[in-house]
Protein backbone atom coordinates (compact mmCIF):
# COMPACT_ATOMS: atom_id res chain seq x y z
CA UNK A 1 0.00 0.00 0.00
CA UNK A 2 1.14 3.62 -0.61
CA UNK A 3 2.16 5.29 2.51
CA UNK A 4 2.52 9.04 1.12
CA UNK A 5 -1.42 9.08 0.73
CA UNK A 6 -2.29 10.12 4.53
CA UNK A 7 -4.32 7.53 6.30
CA UNK A 8 -6.66 8.69 9.01
CA UNK A 9 -7.64 6.15 10.76
CA UNK A 10 -10.88 5.78 11.99
CA UNK A 11 -9.91 6.87 15.76
CA UNK A 12 -8.34 10.24 14.29
CA UNK A 13 -4.62 9.16 14.88
CA UNK A 14 -2.14 9.42 11.87
CA UNK A 15 -1.83 6.13 10.18
CA UNK A 16 0.75 6.85 8.31
CA UNK A 17 2.52 8.25 10.83
CA UNK A 18 2.36 5.90 13.08
CA UNK A 19 3.29 3.27 11.05
CA UNK A 20 6.37 5.47 10.41
CA UNK A 21 7.12 5.13 13.88
CA UNK A 22 7.73 0.94 13.29
CA UNK A 23 11.35 0.12 11.22
CA UNK A 24 10.30 -3.03 10.32
CA UNK A 25 7.15 -2.09 8.49
CA UNK A 26 9.50 -1.29 5.87
CA UNK A 27 10.46 -4.41 4.61
CA UNK A 28 9.69 -7.06 2.75
CA UNK A 29 8.84 -10.81 3.33
CA UNK A 30 9.56 -12.96 0.30
CA UNK A 31 9.68 -10.27 -1.44
CA UNK A 32 6.09 -8.73 -0.50
CA UNK A 33 5.29 -5.73 1.55
CA UNK A 34 5.10 -7.38 5.64
CA UNK A 35 1.89 -7.75 6.75
CA UNK A 36 2.43 -8.09 10.48
CA UNK A 37 -0.78 -9.89 12.10
CA UNK A 38 0.93 -11.92 14.90
CA UNK A 39 0.45 -9.15 16.72
CA UNK A 40 -1.15 -11.49 19.73
CA UNK A 41 2.22 -13.43 20.00
CA UNK A 42 4.25 -10.53 19.83
CA UNK A 43 4.10 -6.67 18.89
CA UNK A 44 6.61 -4.62 16.44
CA UNK A 45 8.73 -1.87 18.05
CA UNK A 46 8.71 1.38 17.49
CA UNK A 47 11.79 3.50 16.80
CA UNK A 48 11.83 5.41 20.24
CA UNK A 49 11.73 1.64 22.28
CA UNK A 50 14.62 0.55 19.98
CA UNK A 51 16.67 3.64 20.49
CA UNK A 52 15.86 4.41 24.08
CA UNK A 53 17.32 0.90 24.68
CA UNK A 54 20.35 1.54 22.46
CA UNK A 55 20.87 5.14 24.36
CA UNK A 56 20.52 3.56 27.85
CA UNK A 57 23.62 0.98 26.70
CA UNK A 58 25.47 3.85 24.81
CA UNK A 59 25.45 6.33 27.78
CA UNK A 60 23.63 5.10 31.06
CA UNK A 61 24.61 1.39 31.40
CA UNK A 62 25.56 0.56 34.83
CA UNK A 63 23.71 -1.83 38.24
CA UNK A 64 21.03 -0.20 39.71
CA UNK A 65 19.95 0.90 43.27
CA UNK A 66 23.97 -0.47 44.36
CA UNK A 67 26.47 1.98 43.04
CA UNK A 68 27.38 6.19 44.46
CA UNK A 69 28.77 7.16 40.88
CA UNK A 70 27.11 9.05 38.38
CA UNK A 71 26.13 6.48 35.88
CA UNK A 72 24.52 4.03 38.58
CA UNK A 73 22.35 6.65 39.85
CA UNK A 74 21.22 7.46 36.35
CA UNK A 75 20.31 4.15 35.54
CA UNK A 76 18.49 3.51 39.04
CA UNK A 77 16.74 6.85 38.29
CA UNK A 78 15.46 6.25 34.71
CA UNK A 79 14.70 2.90 35.80
CA UNK A 80 12.55 4.02 39.06
CA UNK A 81 10.55 6.38 36.92
CA UNK A 82 9.63 3.47 35.05
CA UNK A 83 8.10 1.72 37.61
CA UNK A 84 6.47 5.82 38.32
CA UNK A 85 4.94 5.28 34.52
CA UNK A 86 3.88 1.95 34.83
CA UNK A 87 1.92 2.90 38.14
CA UNK A 88 0.40 5.59 36.17
CA UNK A 89 -0.34 3.33 33.29
CA UNK A 90 -2.37 0.86 35.56
CA UNK A 91 -3.65 3.84 38.22
CA UNK A 92 -2.28 1.52 41.02
CA UNK A 93 -2.43 3.25 44.29
CA UNK A 94 1.24 3.19 45.06
CA UNK A 95 4.56 2.91 43.02
CA UNK A 96 5.79 -0.12 45.44
CA UNK A 97 3.03 -2.03 44.23
CA UNK A 98 4.76 -2.67 40.87
CA UNK A 99 7.22 -5.30 40.70
CA UNK A 100 8.99 -5.58 37.68
CA UNK A 101 8.93 -9.25 36.49
CA UNK A 102 10.37 -11.22 33.29
CA UNK A 103 6.47 -11.03 32.00
CA UNK A 104 3.08 -12.56 32.50
CA UNK A 105 4.50 -16.31 32.86
CA UNK A 106 6.73 -14.99 35.84
CA UNK A 107 4.47 -12.66 37.29
CA UNK A 108 2.07 -15.48 37.67
CA UNK A 109 3.98 -17.75 39.17
CA UNK A 110 5.51 -15.52 41.58
CA UNK A 111 1.70 -15.50 42.61
CA UNK A 112 1.63 -19.21 42.75
CA UNK A 113 4.75 -19.27 45.06
CA UNK A 114 4.29 -16.39 47.16
CA UNK A 115 0.59 -16.04 47.85
CA UNK A 116 -0.90 -19.47 46.58
CA UNK A 117 1.21 -21.81 48.09
CA UNK A 118 1.09 -20.57 51.74
CA UNK A 119 -2.79 -20.41 51.08
CA UNK A 120 -3.45 -23.56 49.87
CA UNK A 121 -3.89 -26.83 52.02
CA UNK A 122 -5.34 -30.10 51.12
CA UNK A 123 -8.67 -29.78 49.63
CA UNK A 124 -8.47 -25.88 49.13
CA UNK A 125 -9.55 -24.84 45.38
CA UNK A 126 -8.14 -22.62 42.96
CA UNK A 127 -10.81 -21.35 40.10
CA UNK A 128 -9.64 -20.16 36.52
CA UNK A 129 -11.38 -20.68 33.05
CA UNK A 130 -11.59 -22.90 30.29
CA UNK A 131 -10.31 -19.91 28.06
CA UNK A 132 -6.73 -19.60 29.85
CA UNK A 133 -3.47 -19.58 28.19
CA UNK A 134 -1.41 -22.67 29.26
CA UNK A 135 0.68 -20.17 31.49
CA UNK A 136 -2.47 -19.72 33.71
CA UNK A 137 -2.95 -23.11 33.90
CA UNK A 138 0.21 -24.98 34.30
CA UNK A 139 1.47 -22.97 37.17
CA UNK A 140 -1.97 -24.02 39.06
CA UNK A 141 -1.67 -27.25 38.49
CA UNK A 142 1.79 -27.78 39.58
CA UNK A 143 0.14 -25.53 42.66
CA UNK A 144 -2.36 -27.95 43.52
CA UNK A 145 -0.62 -31.16 42.86
CA UNK A 146 1.41 -30.42 45.44
CA UNK A 147 -0.46 -28.98 47.69
CA UNK A 148 -3.48 -31.46 47.26
CA UNK A 149 -5.93 -28.92 46.19
CA UNK A 150 -8.05 -29.17 43.06
CA UNK A 151 -7.61 -26.90 40.46
CA UNK A 152 -11.60 -25.99 38.55
CA UNK A 153 -12.14 -24.49 35.54
CA UNK A 154 -15.34 -22.01 34.72
CA UNK A 155 -16.66 -23.11 31.43
CA UNK A 156 -16.91 -21.06 28.68
CA UNK A 157 -20.07 -20.80 25.79
CA UNK A 158 -20.09 -21.40 21.95
CA UNK A 159 -19.01 -17.93 21.31
CA UNK A 160 -16.18 -18.28 23.24
CA UNK A 161 -17.61 -16.02 26.44
CA UNK A 162 -17.29 -17.11 30.07
CA UNK A 163 -20.56 -18.26 31.69
CA UNK A 164 -20.56 -16.18 34.07
CA UNK A 165 -23.59 -17.98 36.35
CA UNK A 166 -21.57 -20.84 36.20
CA UNK A 167 -18.26 -19.24 37.00
CA UNK A 168 -20.04 -17.66 39.90
CA UNK A 169 -21.90 -21.20 41.55
CA UNK A 170 -18.31 -22.61 41.36
CA UNK A 171 -17.04 -20.25 43.90
CA UNK A 172 -17.40 -21.41 47.17
CA UNK A 173 -15.42 -21.50 51.15
CA UNK A 174 -13.09 -23.95 50.13
CA UNK A 175 -11.87 -21.71 46.81
CA UNK A 176 -8.65 -19.65 47.71
CA UNK A 177 -7.81 -17.69 44.53
CA UNK A 178 -9.29 -17.14 41.22
CA UNK A 179 -7.08 -16.41 38.36
CA UNK A 180 -8.13 -15.25 35.25
CA UNK A 181 -7.75 -13.66 31.69
CA UNK A 182 -8.74 -10.35 30.67
CA UNK A 183 -8.46 -11.09 27.17
CA UNK A 184 -8.37 -14.00 25.66
CA UNK A 185 -5.62 -14.96 23.72
CA UNK A 186 -7.51 -17.21 21.50
CA UNK A 187 -10.48 -15.97 21.32
CA UNK A 188 -10.12 -11.96 21.84
CA UNK A 189 -13.10 -12.41 24.50
CA UNK A 190 -12.63 -9.66 26.68
CA UNK A 191 -14.18 -10.77 30.33
CA UNK A 192 -15.89 -8.47 33.02
CA UNK A 193 -13.38 -7.99 34.86
CA UNK A 194 -15.10 -5.90 37.33
CA UNK A 195 -17.98 -8.05 37.59
CA UNK A 196 -15.85 -11.20 38.20
CA UNK A 197 -14.00 -9.15 41.18
CA UNK A 198 -17.01 -8.34 42.92
CA UNK A 199 -18.50 -12.18 42.90
CA UNK A 200 -14.96 -13.38 44.21
CA UNK A 201 -14.41 -10.94 46.93
CA UNK A 202 -18.17 -11.82 47.79
CA UNK A 203 -16.18 -15.07 49.25
CA UNK A 204 -13.36 -13.50 50.22
CA UNK A 205 -11.23 -15.11 47.32
CA UNK A 206 -8.68 -12.65 45.97
CA UNK A 207 -8.45 -12.12 42.14
CA UNK A 208 -5.54 -12.67 39.92
CA UNK A 209 -6.40 -11.04 36.55
CA UNK A 210 -3.88 -12.41 33.34
CA UNK A 211 -3.39 -8.67 31.09
CA UNK A 212 -1.15 -10.00 28.43
CA UNK A 213 -3.83 -9.93 25.82
CA UNK A 214 -4.97 -6.68 27.65
CA UNK A 215 -2.79 -3.94 28.35
CA UNK A 216 -2.24 -3.49 24.28
CA UNK A 217 -5.32 -2.80 23.45
CA UNK A 218 -8.08 -1.47 26.50
CA UNK A 219 -7.64 1.12 28.83
CA UNK A 220 -6.82 -0.90 31.92
CA UNK A 221 -7.33 0.61 35.76
CA UNK A 222 -6.50 -1.54 38.46
CA UNK A 223 -8.22 0.23 41.13
CA UNK A 224 -11.73 0.64 39.12
CA UNK A 225 -11.56 -3.20 38.54
CA UNK A 226 -10.86 -3.96 42.23
CA UNK A 227 -8.77 -6.92 41.19
CA UNK A 228 -5.90 -7.70 43.58
CA UNK A 229 -3.03 -8.94 41.07
CA UNK A 230 -2.85 -7.71 37.78
CA UNK A 231 -0.15 -9.07 35.51
CA UNK A 232 1.45 -7.84 31.57
CA UNK A 233 4.25 -8.37 29.51
CA UNK A 234 5.85 -5.43 27.75
CA UNK A 235 6.74 -7.21 24.34
CA UNK A 236 2.95 -7.46 23.72
CA UNK A 237 2.57 -3.70 24.30
CA UNK A 238 5.48 -2.60 21.62
CA UNK A 239 7.84 -2.94 24.42
CA UNK A 240 11.03 -5.66 24.62
CA UNK A 241 10.56 -9.15 25.48
CA UNK A 242 11.95 -10.72 28.56
CA UNK A 243 10.14 -7.58 30.82
CA UNK A 244 6.58 -7.05 32.14
CA UNK A 245 5.20 -6.11 35.33
CA UNK A 246 3.19 -7.49 38.38
CA UNK A 247 0.88 -5.12 40.24
CA UNK A 248 -0.36 -6.63 43.46
CA UNK A 249 -2.21 -4.53 46.42
CA UNK A 250 0.35 -4.06 48.99
CA UNK A 251 -1.57 -5.05 51.89
CA UNK A 252 -0.99 -8.39 50.18
CA UNK A 253 2.43 -8.45 48.78
CA UNK A 254 3.69 -6.99 52.40
CA UNK A 255 2.38 -10.36 53.82
CA UNK A 256 3.89 -12.26 51.14
CA UNK A 257 7.25 -14.48 51.58
CA UNK A 258 9.89 -13.68 48.70
CA UNK A 259 9.90 -15.55 45.26
CA UNK A 260 13.83 -15.46 45.14
CA UNK A 261 16.39 -15.29 47.00
CA UNK A 262 19.45 -13.10 46.32
CA UNK A 263 20.93 -9.47 46.21
CA UNK A 264 18.96 -6.12 45.86
CA UNK A 265 16.13 -8.12 47.69
CA UNK A 266 17.82 -7.85 51.45
CA UNK A 267 17.79 -4.95 53.85
CA UNK A 268 20.91 -7.01 56.01
CA UNK A 269 21.89 -10.77 55.60
CA UNK A 270 24.26 -12.94 58.27
CA UNK A 271 24.83 -16.47 58.09
CA UNK A 272 21.93 -16.77 60.59
CA UNK A 273 19.25 -14.25 59.32
CA UNK A 274 18.27 -12.66 56.45
CA UNK A 275 16.42 -9.06 57.15
CA UNK A 276 14.13 -8.64 53.51
CA UNK A 277 13.83 -5.52 51.57
CA UNK A 278 10.72 -3.04 51.54
CA UNK A 279 8.37 -3.51 48.32
CA UNK A 280 8.73 -3.63 45.91
CA UNK A 281 12.73 -4.88 45.94
CA UNK A 282 11.57 -7.87 48.13
CA UNK A 283 10.68 -9.46 45.15
CA UNK A 284 13.16 -8.50 42.52
CA UNK A 285 15.86 -10.35 43.26
CA UNK A 286 19.31 -9.92 41.86
CA UNK A 287 20.48 -7.69 38.93
CA UNK A 288 17.13 -7.14 36.84
CA UNK A 289 16.63 -6.53 33.28
CA UNK A 290 17.83 -2.80 33.38
CA UNK A 291 17.08 -2.17 29.99
CA UNK A 292 14.38 -4.07 28.96
CA UNK A 293 12.48 -1.76 32.21
CA UNK A 294 13.94 1.37 30.26
CA UNK A 295 12.95 0.16 27.00
CA UNK A 296 9.27 -0.65 28.78
CA UNK A 297 8.97 3.08 29.70
CA UNK A 298 9.22 4.33 26.13
CA UNK A 299 6.74 2.05 24.84
CA UNK A 300 4.38 2.80 27.63
CA UNK A 301 5.17 6.16 26.80
CA UNK A 302 4.38 5.76 23.16
CA UNK A 303 1.28 4.20 23.41
CA UNK A 304 -0.18 6.69 26.04
CA UNK A 305 1.16 9.50 23.81
CA UNK A 306 -0.99 7.79 21.06
CA UNK A 307 -4.08 7.49 23.33
CA UNK A 308 -5.13 3.73 24.57
CA UNK A 309 -8.64 4.57 23.62
CA UNK A 310 -7.82 5.64 20.61
CA UNK A 311 -5.51 2.65 19.71
CA UNK A 312 -8.65 -0.02 20.99
CA UNK A 313 -11.12 2.17 18.70
CA UNK A 314 -8.74 2.14 15.76
CA UNK A 315 -8.02 -1.54 16.20
CA UNK A 316 -11.81 -2.43 17.01
CA UNK A 317 -12.57 -0.76 13.46
CA UNK A 318 -10.32 -3.03 11.69
CA UNK A 319 -11.28 -6.38 13.74
CA UNK A 320 -14.28 -5.19 12.28
CA UNK A 321 -13.86 -5.02 8.63
CA UNK A 322 -11.88 -7.98 9.19
CA UNK A 323 -14.94 -10.19 10.67
CA UNK A 324 -17.22 -9.04 7.70
CA UNK A 325 -14.73 -9.60 5.23
CA UNK A 326 -13.89 -13.00 5.38
CA UNK A 327 -17.57 -13.74 6.29
CA UNK A 328 -18.11 -14.29 2.64
CA UNK A 329 -14.91 -16.67 2.36
CA UNK A 330 -16.43 -20.01 1.69
CA UNK A 331 -15.80 -22.79 4.57
CA UNK A 332 -14.28 -20.68 6.50
CA UNK A 333 -15.32 -20.19 10.36
CA UNK A 334 -14.66 -17.84 13.33
CA UNK A 335 -13.43 -18.78 16.43
CA UNK A 336 -14.34 -17.05 19.19
CA UNK A 337 -17.32 -14.87 18.29
CA UNK A 338 -17.91 -13.15 22.11
CA UNK A 339 -19.79 -9.60 21.63
CA UNK A 340 -16.79 -7.96 23.78
CA UNK A 341 -13.89 -8.53 21.45
CA UNK A 342 -10.67 -7.26 20.94
CA UNK A 343 -8.16 -7.47 18.13
CA UNK A 344 -8.57 -11.10 17.71
CA UNK A 345 -9.48 -13.23 14.62
CA UNK A 346 -9.16 -16.79 14.95
CA UNK A 347 -10.63 -18.96 12.18
CA UNK A 348 -10.48 -22.47 10.36
CA UNK A 349 -11.03 -23.46 6.83
CA UNK A 350 -13.07 -26.57 6.01
CA UNK A 351 -10.49 -29.33 4.92
CA UNK A 352 -7.15 -26.79 5.12
CA UNK A 353 -4.95 -27.52 8.44
CA UNK A 354 -4.07 -23.90 9.83
CA UNK A 355 -0.31 -25.00 9.18
CA UNK A 356 -1.00 -25.28 5.20
CA UNK A 357 -2.47 -21.67 5.62
CA UNK A 358 0.15 -20.45 7.38
CA UNK A 359 2.16 -21.17 4.97
CA UNK A 360 0.75 -20.05 1.75
CA UNK A 361 0.09 -16.74 3.41
CA UNK A 362 3.68 -16.33 4.36
CA UNK A 363 4.95 -16.57 1.37
CA UNK A 364 2.43 -13.50 0.32
CA UNK A 365 4.41 -11.66 2.88
CA UNK A 366 1.17 -12.32 5.69
CA UNK A 367 2.28 -13.14 8.74
CA UNK A 368 0.06 -15.30 11.53
CA UNK A 369 -0.19 -17.43 14.29
CA UNK A 370 -1.61 -20.72 13.14
CA UNK A 371 -1.29 -23.48 15.83
CA UNK A 372 -3.09 -24.21 19.02
CA UNK A 373 -2.03 -20.51 20.85
CA UNK A 374 -1.25 -22.30 23.98
CA UNK A 375 -4.71 -22.94 24.99
CA UNK A 376 -5.54 -26.00 24.15
CA UNK A 377 -8.65 -26.41 26.47
CA UNK A 378 -9.70 -23.64 24.20
CA UNK A 379 -9.19 -26.38 21.01
CA UNK A 380 -11.17 -28.69 22.42
CA UNK A 381 -14.39 -27.13 23.39
CA UNK A 382 -14.73 -26.15 19.90
CA UNK A 383 -13.56 -29.36 18.78
CA UNK A 384 -10.42 -28.38 16.52
CA UNK A 385 -6.83 -29.83 16.80
CA UNK A 386 -5.56 -25.67 15.91
CA UNK A 387 -6.67 -22.16 14.34
CA UNK A 388 -5.14 -19.76 12.22
CA UNK A 389 -5.12 -16.58 13.86
CA UNK A 390 -4.57 -12.81 12.75
CA UNK A 391 -4.15 -10.64 15.47
CA UNK A 392 -4.11 -6.64 14.91
CA UNK A 393 -2.20 -3.71 16.31
CA UNK A 394 -2.32 0.00 16.37
CA UNK A 395 -0.14 0.09 12.92
CA UNK A 396 -2.33 -2.60 11.16
CA UNK A 397 -4.89 -1.40 8.17
CA UNK A 398 -7.67 -2.30 6.58
CA UNK A 399 -5.30 -2.32 3.21
CA UNK A 400 -3.81 -5.26 5.49
CA UNK A 401 -7.28 -7.06 5.95
CA UNK A 402 -7.85 -7.01 2.45
CA UNK A 403 -4.48 -8.42 1.13
CA UNK A 404 -5.59 -10.89 4.18
CA UNK A 405 -8.98 -11.80 2.85
CA UNK A 406 -6.75 -12.17 -0.94
CA UNK A 407 -4.26 -14.48 0.98
CA UNK A 408 -6.69 -16.27 1.84
CA UNK A 409 -8.55 -17.06 -1.10
CA UNK A 410 -4.91 -18.03 -2.81
CA UNK A 411 -4.71 -20.89 -0.23
CA UNK A 412 -8.27 -22.12 -1.40
CA UNK A 413 -6.84 -22.20 -4.87
CA UNK A 414 -4.19 -23.73 -3.80
CA UNK A 415 -5.46 -26.71 -2.31
CA UNK A 416 -8.96 -26.58 -4.51
CA UNK B 1 3.58 -19.33 -6.37
CA UNK B 2 6.21 -21.62 -7.97
CA UNK B 3 7.73 -21.99 -4.34
CA UNK B 4 4.32 -23.09 -2.94
CA UNK B 5 3.59 -25.31 -5.80
CA UNK B 6 7.17 -26.98 -4.91
CA UNK B 7 5.80 -27.95 -1.86
CA UNK B 8 2.47 -28.55 -2.54
CA UNK B 9 2.62 -30.97 -5.34
CA UNK B 10 -0.23 -32.46 -6.85
CA UNK B 11 0.72 -35.50 -5.52
CA UNK B 12 1.04 -34.37 -1.83
CA UNK B 13 -2.07 -32.76 -2.19
CA UNK B 14 -3.81 -35.71 -3.51
CA UNK B 15 -2.68 -38.13 -0.47
CA UNK B 16 -3.19 -35.26 1.73
CA UNK B 17 -7.09 -36.10 0.94
CA UNK B 18 -7.06 -39.73 0.52
CA UNK B 19 -4.39 -40.82 2.91
CA UNK B 20 -3.81 -44.57 2.05
CA UNK B 21 -3.43 -47.22 4.73
CA UNK B 22 -5.69 -44.61 7.21
CA UNK B 23 -6.67 -47.08 9.56
CA UNK B 24 -6.15 -48.81 12.68
CA UNK B 25 -4.43 -51.71 12.28
CA UNK B 26 -6.02 -54.44 15.61
CA UNK B 27 -3.75 -57.27 14.06
CA UNK B 28 -0.41 -54.76 14.72
CA UNK B 29 1.97 -56.04 17.16
CA UNK B 30 3.93 -52.30 17.12
CA UNK B 31 2.09 -49.13 17.71
CA UNK B 32 3.43 -46.10 18.77
CA UNK B 33 2.34 -42.18 18.91
CA UNK B 34 3.73 -38.81 17.76
CA UNK B 35 2.84 -35.41 18.58
CA UNK B 36 4.35 -32.37 17.63
CA UNK B 37 3.64 -30.16 20.80
CA UNK B 38 4.31 -27.20 18.62
CA UNK B 39 1.12 -27.31 16.61
CA UNK B 40 -0.37 -30.38 18.29
CA UNK B 41 -0.23 -32.53 15.47
CA UNK B 42 -0.49 -36.05 16.80
CA UNK B 43 -0.58 -39.46 14.50
CA UNK B 44 -0.88 -42.98 16.01
CA UNK B 45 1.30 -45.48 13.34
CA UNK B 46 0.48 -49.08 13.45
CA UNK B 47 2.95 -51.77 12.86
CA UNK B 48 2.72 -55.71 12.10
CA UNK B 49 6.04 -56.65 11.68
CA UNK B 50 6.83 -60.27 10.73
CA UNK B 51 10.29 -61.09 12.23
CA UNK B 52 12.41 -58.92 10.83
CA UNK B 53 9.91 -57.69 8.07
CA UNK B 54 7.29 -55.06 8.09
CA UNK B 55 4.35 -57.04 6.80
CA UNK B 56 1.49 -53.91 7.19
CA UNK B 57 1.69 -50.53 8.47
CA UNK B 58 -0.91 -48.28 8.68
CA UNK B 59 -1.54 -44.81 10.52
CA UNK B 60 -4.60 -42.83 11.64
CA UNK B 61 -4.80 -39.34 13.56
CA UNK B 62 -4.91 -35.26 12.64
CA UNK B 63 -2.03 -32.90 11.07
CA UNK B 64 -1.61 -30.29 7.89
CA UNK B 65 -1.50 -31.73 4.46
CA UNK B 66 2.25 -31.94 4.86
CA UNK B 67 2.33 -34.30 7.32
CA UNK B 68 -0.92 -36.46 6.48
CA UNK B 69 0.65 -37.00 2.73
CA UNK B 70 3.99 -38.19 4.42
CA UNK B 71 2.49 -40.48 6.41
CA UNK B 72 0.30 -41.70 3.69
CA UNK B 73 3.38 -42.60 1.44
CA UNK B 74 5.17 -43.83 4.48
CA UNK B 75 3.35 -46.20 4.94
CA UNK B 76 3.29 -47.14 1.01
CA UNK B 77 7.18 -46.85 0.95
CA UNK B 78 7.71 -49.37 4.21
CA UNK B 79 5.14 -51.72 3.37
CA UNK B 80 7.45 -55.37 2.94
CA UNK B 81 10.34 -53.68 3.57
CA UNK B 82 13.01 -55.20 6.57
CA UNK B 83 13.58 -52.97 9.35
CA UNK B 84 16.86 -52.06 8.06
CA UNK B 85 16.00 -50.83 5.15
CA UNK B 86 13.07 -48.43 6.10
CA UNK B 87 15.65 -47.46 9.03
CA UNK B 88 17.65 -46.57 5.85
CA UNK B 89 14.97 -44.79 3.22
CA UNK B 90 14.25 -42.81 6.64
CA UNK B 91 17.61 -41.59 6.76
CA UNK B 92 17.95 -41.14 3.16
CA UNK B 93 14.20 -39.12 3.50
CA UNK B 94 15.20 -37.00 6.55
CA UNK B 95 18.70 -36.23 4.25
CA UNK B 96 16.28 -34.59 1.44
CA UNK B 97 13.61 -32.89 3.34
CA UNK B 98 16.26 -30.52 5.58
CA UNK B 99 18.31 -30.32 1.80
CA UNK B 100 20.84 -32.09 2.14
CA UNK B 101 20.41 -33.89 -0.82
CA UNK B 102 21.01 -38.04 -1.24
CA UNK B 103 23.67 -39.80 -2.45
CA UNK B 104 24.18 -43.01 -4.27
CA UNK B 105 24.91 -45.21 -1.29
CA UNK B 106 21.11 -43.80 -0.13
CA UNK B 107 18.46 -45.99 -0.01
CA UNK B 108 16.29 -45.20 -3.54
CA UNK B 109 12.95 -42.50 -2.10
CA UNK B 110 11.23 -43.24 -5.95
CA UNK B 111 8.27 -41.33 -5.06
CA UNK B 112 8.79 -39.85 -1.64
CA UNK B 113 11.31 -37.29 -3.92
CA UNK B 114 7.76 -35.55 -3.79
CA UNK B 115 8.87 -34.07 -0.77
CA UNK B 116 12.12 -32.19 -1.94
CA UNK B 117 10.33 -29.21 -1.67
CA UNK B 118 10.01 -28.99 2.08
CA UNK B 119 13.47 -28.35 2.55
CA UNK B 120 12.86 -24.63 0.96
CA UNK B 121 10.40 -24.42 4.18
CA UNK B 122 12.31 -25.06 7.10
CA UNK B 123 9.57 -24.37 9.48
CA UNK B 124 7.61 -27.50 7.51
CA UNK B 125 10.22 -30.51 8.22
CA UNK B 126 8.92 -31.64 11.08
CA UNK B 127 5.70 -31.84 9.29
CA UNK B 128 6.86 -34.03 7.00
CA UNK B 129 9.13 -36.16 9.18
CA UNK B 130 6.54 -36.66 12.31
CA UNK B 131 4.85 -39.93 11.24
CA UNK B 132 8.73 -41.36 10.41
CA UNK B 133 10.38 -40.55 13.54
CA UNK B 134 6.64 -42.17 15.18
CA UNK B 135 7.97 -45.39 12.83
CA UNK B 136 11.12 -45.11 14.39
CA UNK B 137 9.58 -45.13 17.37
CA UNK B 138 7.26 -48.10 16.69
CA UNK B 139 10.53 -50.02 15.24
CA UNK B 140 12.22 -49.41 18.44
CA UNK B 141 9.25 -50.50 20.65
CA UNK B 142 8.58 -46.99 22.36
CA UNK B 143 5.19 -46.10 22.69
CA UNK B 144 5.38 -42.59 21.88
CA UNK B 145 7.51 -39.92 20.06
CA UNK B 146 7.37 -36.16 20.03
CA UNK B 147 10.03 -33.72 17.57
CA UNK B 148 11.42 -32.12 20.02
Amino acid sequence: MSMGAKTVSSSGFDLARVRADFPILERKVHGKPLVYLDNAATSQKPRTVIETISRYYEEINSNVHRGVHYLSERATSDYEAVRKTAQQFLNAADSKEIIFVRGTTEGINLVAHSYGRPHLEAGDEILISEMEHHSNIVPWQILCDERGATLRAAPINDAGELDLDRFSRMLNSKTRLVAITHVSNALGTINPIRRIVEMAHGWNVPVLVDGAQAVPHLQVDVQALGCDFYTFSGHKLYGPTGIGVLYGKSALLDKMPPYQGGGDMIMSVTLGKTVYNRLPYKFEAGTPDIAGVIGLGAALRYVSSLGIDNVGAHEGAVLGYATSAVAAIPGLRVIGTAKEKASVLSFTLENIHPHDIGTILDQEGIAIRTGHHCSQPVMQHFGVEATARASFALYNTKEEVDRLVRGIEKVREVFA
Amino acid sequence: MSDLRDLYQDVILEHSKAPRNYRESPASNRKAEGFNPLCGDRFTVYLTLDGDSIRDVSFQGSGCAISKASASMMTQSVKGKSVAEAEKLFESFHKLVTGLGHSNGDAELGKLTVFSGVSEFPARVKCATLAWHTLQAALEGKQETTTE
